[in-house]
């Protein structure tokens, strides 16, 4: 009992990073109809940013806050630069650039940083916190509760802000926001820059765990694949839902499952994104899309 | 006194295809000019020339300043608002964010309640679906937020398009009704483009007749109501 | 000019691009293009007894990628179906050729084919469910396959000997040819791209290239004409990974190791950067876009580790920009030029 509930706690950590980065993609699959194969590799970017802030001297939350609003601003330039040549483009156009973005920031980090794995640290206390006989990790505590603030935070502000209303009605419908007013392109871009914000939060939470490297989010990006899909694309509470789904089922299918144990996790995310996508391709809480013909 | 909004030889092309030629017409400021035609006459189009919409040729005064190859969006800052062909609903946000997103291009954020306000009392049918989403109305209430979403700009000037259009007789004689309080209590210009000739001849003061992307005929609408031809082709009678 | 019209005219260029990247109408060769087709094979035919040792081996890897190019064009460029795990046919298809010579001892000869029949069968089954899965969520869920690919590989070690991967022996010349290891898998290679590449010019020129393009620009249109679009889009997938485990089980010979790691998600990405730059839709394309992706990492690899891959990614997003259609694309279109340039003073 102890064991699984260390297990859940620690997928929830996990899936909460999961969801982040699945909430990212569907927020810009959301507002542009791409995918962006590139967000984990942006991420990790922004991670080593943080990382060598902190090797220049800077306190963690100070790099942490300065970190964030490089990805945010580098999202958003990227979309304005690289992109929007590219908007109405066919799809396998739009795939290849951001491709083309993911072995780019890829190779760049390798290049300054070297491919040597380094360690990361966890702005949290490292003393382990017991409840009971259950004995919980600092930083999965940590990591969930910088999660759920950063969800609620986006939350309020999509829901709450005029910003956020219109940049929810710019994905939606371009030409009436054009006449509201709306600068849509500029709605888009600061899609991305939201998207890239949340992916170095997930970045940073996730490398006290599984190290820095430049090809850290490679894992890590196709669970967030698999939760987005399991939540739905068009859906971003669930894909976050899908995210802390996906998070205890992985930690818990390694635990009691000995065939799948640590070497086989990436084959659950691809039979779990083609099972959903074959069952359900809406994810459980998407809706199924109309497509004009 | 210039009009308020005044058209100089526009002209407009949807790629090759030119579907304006030498169009002229003027919206005076605080009437209702309505542009009339049949299917495919080019009134649509008049309206997206007029807000950015499309490719445009000429010359386009709004409040005597130039405003052609202005964008969409910065046009909907001086005070023209749009009620689009097809409603332009955000359907899948709620009514009451339909009508908030109205208010995002004004200057002044602070009355935007007291507007809101005002607006229901035209639009009883809104307060009650204030928290539906948009795509559940129906299409006379679609129509309806439209018109409200348009109005919370405060605009000086109101382009409408095709109000009447898929509506039961009696919502749009509500409609009508309700343009005409909006234009007479705050003195909002309305170019009105309309394809039901009388309702729109009633409710304005100026009419343009548009064949195939020419004006071939203007005047007050009480003398445009009179000829022979437009009551022939336009009204039926 | 107002951004609703820019986007209009953004939108037609779009679909200029796709307009470029179909298939031309391809017409029967002319004398010429035989005759310069010919001495292309003569000069290959040359080559490996001027180059030596890393050079010829360069050139059959050439071949090798050449082969999985045009078998990874058929499904994306040709059918629009994107696949970005091609990697993992390639890897099947090298470890089908490892594990039955290394533990079945079986000739070598028999492995290529084996290979591609095999990839063939598992191709046309992972089409089926890719049938429902449009644009966007093929790409993702062939994504998540070139990334599990090496993990799946690892995991069954008792057959692919783990992360050591096998190591085999170059086959010798057979026949008591008087070639050298080099040489003979030089002229093997040359061999099967020159079938396989008659074979798809005969597929992709015909009826079938035409129903293949036609459900990739617009499949509601092809179904409404009465072509059978599940049928091709499987078969495409099923062509495509046989074409693909052909090269990979080439490699495998030429190289003469299999390790899980060569077979990561880089390696599909690889081959989709060979199939960009060489032309979409194109079948000398597969030849250039092999080309590039042999030597061009090995010179940038002389500047920094990371090289080759920085440059793959600004390639491809700068083709996407400027050269949508590739070498052999822009090649086209320069010839179509030339000869418009001097059509005037050919007697017609």
């Amino acid at each position: 009992m102890e064991i699984f509930l260390q297990q859940v706690v620690s997928g929830l950590a996990t899936g909460g990073i999961y969801g982040s980065l699945a909430l990212s993609l569907v927020m810009i699959y959301q507002a542009t109809d791409v995918v962006n194969f590139a967000q984990g590799e942006m991420a990790m970017f922004s991670t080593y940013l943080a990382w060598s802030l902190m090797n220049h001297g800077l306190s963690y939350w100070l790099a942490f806050a300065l970190t964030v609003t490089v990805a945010f601003v580098g999202g958003l330039a990227i979309q304005r630069l690289i992109m929007r040549p590219v908007e109405n483009a066919p799809i396998l156009t739009i795939v290849i650039v951001t491709l083309g973005l993911l072995v780019i920031f890829n190779s760049v980090a390798g290049w300054i940083y070297s491919y040597i794995i380094q360690p990361f640290p966890s702005p949290f206390p490292t003393t382990a916190i017991r409840v009971g006989s259950v004995v919980f990790g600092p930083h999965d505590l940590g990591a969930i509760g910088v999660t759920l603030v950063l969800l609620i935070l986006l939350y309020a502000f999509f829901r709450f802000t005029s910003l956020g209303l219109a940049m929810r009605a710019a994905a939606q419908n371009p030409a009436s926001s054009r006449l509201v007013g709306i600068r849509v392109g500029w709605m888009l871009a600061l899609g991305w820059g939201l998207a890239a914000l949340v992916g170095a939060v997930a970045g940073m939470m996730v490398a006290p765990v599984i190290f820095l490297e430049p090809n850290m989010m490679s894992g890590i990006l196709i669970y967030a694949f698999a939760s987005a899909t399991l939540g739905g694309f068009t859906s971003p509470g669930g894909a976050v839902l899908g995210g802390f789904l996906v998070g205890v089922i992985e930690n818990l299918a390694g635990t009691y499952i000995s065939f799948i144990g640590t070497d086989l996790k990436l084959t659950v995310a691809l039979v779990l994104i083609i099972l959903v996508l074959l069952v359900k391709p809406s994810g459980l809480f998407g809706r199924a899309v109309v497509r004009r013909v | 006194m210039p009009p308020l909004l005044e058209a100089l030889g526009l002209e407009a092309r949807y790629g090759w295809t030119k579907v304006l030629h030498d169009l002229r017409f003027s919206v005076e400021e605080g009437g209702i000019t309505t542009i009339l035609g049949a299917n495919g006459a080019g009134k649509t189009t008049t309206l997206r020339a007029v807000c950015g919409m499309v490719k445009t040729a000429g010359e386009i005064r709004f409040d005597g300043r130039r405003i052609d190859g202005k964008a969409t969006e910065d046009l909907v800052r001086l005070g023209i608002a749009h009620a689009p062909e097809g409603r332009g609903t955000f359907v899948g946000l709620t009514v009451e964010e339909n009508l908030r997103l109205g208010a995002y291009a004004r200057k002044t954020k602070a009355s935007i309640a007291d507007d809101l306000d005002r607006i229901y009392q035209y639009f009883p049918v809104l307060l009650e679906r204030r928290r539906q989403l948009g795509g559940t109305l129906s299409g006379g209430e679609q129509q309806m937020l439209a018109i409200a979403r348009a109005l919370i700009l405060r605009p000086r000037l109101l382009l409408l398009d095709e109000p009447s259009l898929g509506l039961a007789p009696l919502v749009v004689r509500e409609i009508f009704r309700i343009v005409r309080t909006i234009n007479k209590e705050q003195g909002v210009s309305v170019l009105l483009v309309e394809q039901n000739a009388s309702m729109a001849l009633r409710l304005a003061d100026h009419a343009y007749l548009l064949e195939t992307g020419r004006v071939v005929m203007s005047g007050p609408s009480t003398e445009v109501g009179k000829d022979d031809s437009v009551r022939r082709a336009y009204l039926g009678y | 000019m107002n951004s609703e019209i820019s986007e209009t005219v953004e939108a037609a260029s779009a679909g200029e691009v796709a307009a470029r990247v179909s298939a031309p109408p391809r017409v029967t060769p002319r004398a010429w293009e035989v005759a310069g087709l010919l001495a292309l094979i003569a000069g290959a035919c040359l080559l490996p007894f001027e180059l030596s040792g890393f050079r010829l081996f360069q050139f059959t890897q050439v071949f090798v990628y050449a082969i999985a190019l045009l078998g990874l064009n058929i499904l994306t460029g040709y059918n629009g179906q994107i696949s970005l795990g091609h990697g993992a046919f390639y890897g099947i298809g090298a470890y089908t050729a490892a594990i039955m010579i290394d533990r079945w001892g079986v000739p070598y000869g028999w492995t290529v084919p084996v290979a591609g029949v095999l990839c063939l069968v598992v191709g046309f089954l992972f089409g089926l469910p890719a049938l429902r899965l449009e644009g966007l969520y093929l790409a993702l869920a062939t994504f998540a396959l070139a990334l599990s690919v090496p993990q799946i590989l690892k995991h069954f070690d008792g057959w692919t000997g783990g992360s050591q991967g096998i190591v085999l022996s170059r086959p010798a010349a057979p026949l008591g040819l008087p070639l050298t290891a080099d040489q003979w898998l030089y002229f093997l290679s040359l061999g099967v791209l020159l079938v396989l590449f008659m074979l798809g010019w005969n597929l992709l020129r015909g009826r079938t290239g035409r129903a293949l393009v036609a459900i990739r620009d617009n499949p509601i249109a092809a179904e409404a004409m009465g072509v059978n679009a599940a049928l091709y889009k499987s078969l495409a997938f099923g062509v495509s990974a046989a074409y693909t485990g052909v090269a990979g089980a080439l490699s495998a010979l030429a190289i003469a190791f299999v390790a899980p790691d060569t077979f990561n998600v880089f390696l599909s990405i690889t081959f989709l950067v060979g199939i960009v730059i060489g032309g979409l839709a194109s079948i000398s394309g597969p030849i250039f876009g092999a080309l590039f992706i042999q030597f061009v990492p090995n010179y940038a690899q002389d500047i920094s580790k990371a090289a080759p891959w920085a440059i793959y990614g600004i390639f491809l997003i700068v083709f996407m920009y400027v050269m949508p259609y590739g070498v052999s694309g822009f090649l086209r279109l320069a010839w179509r030029r030339l000869t418009r340039a001097t059509a005037g003073t050919r007697p017609k």
